[in-house]
């Protein structure tokens, strides 16, 4: 590895950086109440960063749209999680279906 | 330990089957995704060490891929660090959304380290305070346990499989995501917020840093209203 030691302490301070968002959330809830609709809100918020999450995931990759056998396979297992089909089967069919893709020589 | 085992013991107690069948699925899931973590790291040129230890004291999937995506591709330690830190602000929001089920004290100090997208996730969908607490601390527990577990698993699995991409693993992440968050999409105004949110993600994906645009579909929060006040208080 290139810039080991950079890259390690790069590493602790995400740990450290990411333990204090963690504890910034409920810290300024110990200081402010939220009336019930902010909590709703905060509830949408997360349901719209995780959506937003598995798009740039699935779709993206660097500033440019990934090939089509990541989408394609993400696709799948939404539609398995659609039909509530379990976790797991849902994430082994993802990877399942982008590898036969792949295989068949879709990017 | 003895606290771990009570913690069990209580959990146990509060948790129905099902849920139970539902958190173990979702921490297998995660050990799964784990594995390809591990593996496109060591493929990328990180010593086998390294994920299981990032994996254990920065426990939050998408932000450690992007960690190792940016370092693997040649950026700096810097714009890496900025980049997962970014990925990662979504913490806030979600600590102001699941402050009660964290704990007090030491203990309290663990349980916030257990905050991440599927401990959140299923702290939200229960009713009740005792059950948030007990499906938060059971799914955050087996995550901690075997998110670093699927990251040695994939280390050693990457010094024999060269090209993990052939395996499709890099679709596994998106999936799983994706899988948690269907449930809360049959509720339509919330849906057509987080549309909008991927909408505009997407969108900001060409033009912003790695990291940014997640932070972009906020931006569609004004769509989501909730209910009216005669409903307020009775909720829960």
């Amino acid at each position: 590895m290139r810039n080991a030691v950079p890259t390690l302490v790069a590493m602790l301070a995400l740990a450290g950086g990411t333990f204090l968002l963690r504890l910034s959330g409920p810290a300024l809830r110990a200081r402010v109440s939220f009336p019930q609709r902010v909590e709703k809100l905060l509830e949408a918020s997360t349901v719209v960063l995780l959506a937003a999450l598995t798009a740039t995931a699935a779709l993206t990759e660097g500033h440019a749209l990934a090939g089509a056998a990541r989408p394609l396979g993400v696709l799948v297992g939404g539609l398995l999680a659609w039909r509530k089909a379990p976790f797991l089967v849902v994430v082994l069919a993802a990877a399942g279906v982008t590898a036969l893709l792949r295989l068949a020589g879709v990017s | 330990m003895l606290f771990i085992i009570n913690a069990m013991r209580s959990l146990a107690r509060t948790l129905d089957r099902g849920l139970w069948r539902d958190i173990a699925l979702v921490c297998l899931a995660v050990g799964v995704i784990g594995v390809s973590y591990g593996a496109i790291a060591v493929t990328s040129g990180f010593p086998w060490w390294f994920p299981v230890l990032m994996g254990s004291l920065v426990l939050a999937a998408s932000s450690e891929f992007l960690f190792v995506g940016i370092v693997a591709a040649g950026g700096s330690p810097i714009a890496a660090l900025l980049a997962a830190l970014l990925v990662n602000a979504r913490h806030l929001p979600f600590g102001l959304a699941v402050p009660d089920v964290l704990g007090r004290g030491w203990r309290g100090l663990l349980g916030t380290h257990l905050m991440n997208d599927e401990t959140v996730v299923f702290a939200i969908a229960q009713d009740g305070l005792p059950r948030k607490r007990a499906a938060y601390w059971a799914c955050g527990l087996g995550i901690l346990a075997c998110w670093p577990a699927g990251a040695s698993l994939g280390a050693l699995l990457g010094s024999v499989v060269r090209d993990t991409d052939a395996l499709g693993l890099d679709a596994m992440f998106p999936a799983v995501i994706m899988a948690l968050i269907v449930p809360a999409m049959k509720d339509a105004k919330l849906r057509r917020t987080a549309l909008a949110g991927v909408a505009l993600a997407l969108v900001a994906t060409f033009f912003l840093p790695p990291g940014l645009p997640v932070l972009v579909a906020l931006a569609a929060l004004p769509l989501f209203t909730p209910a009216a006040a005669p409903t307020e208080g009775a909720v829960r």
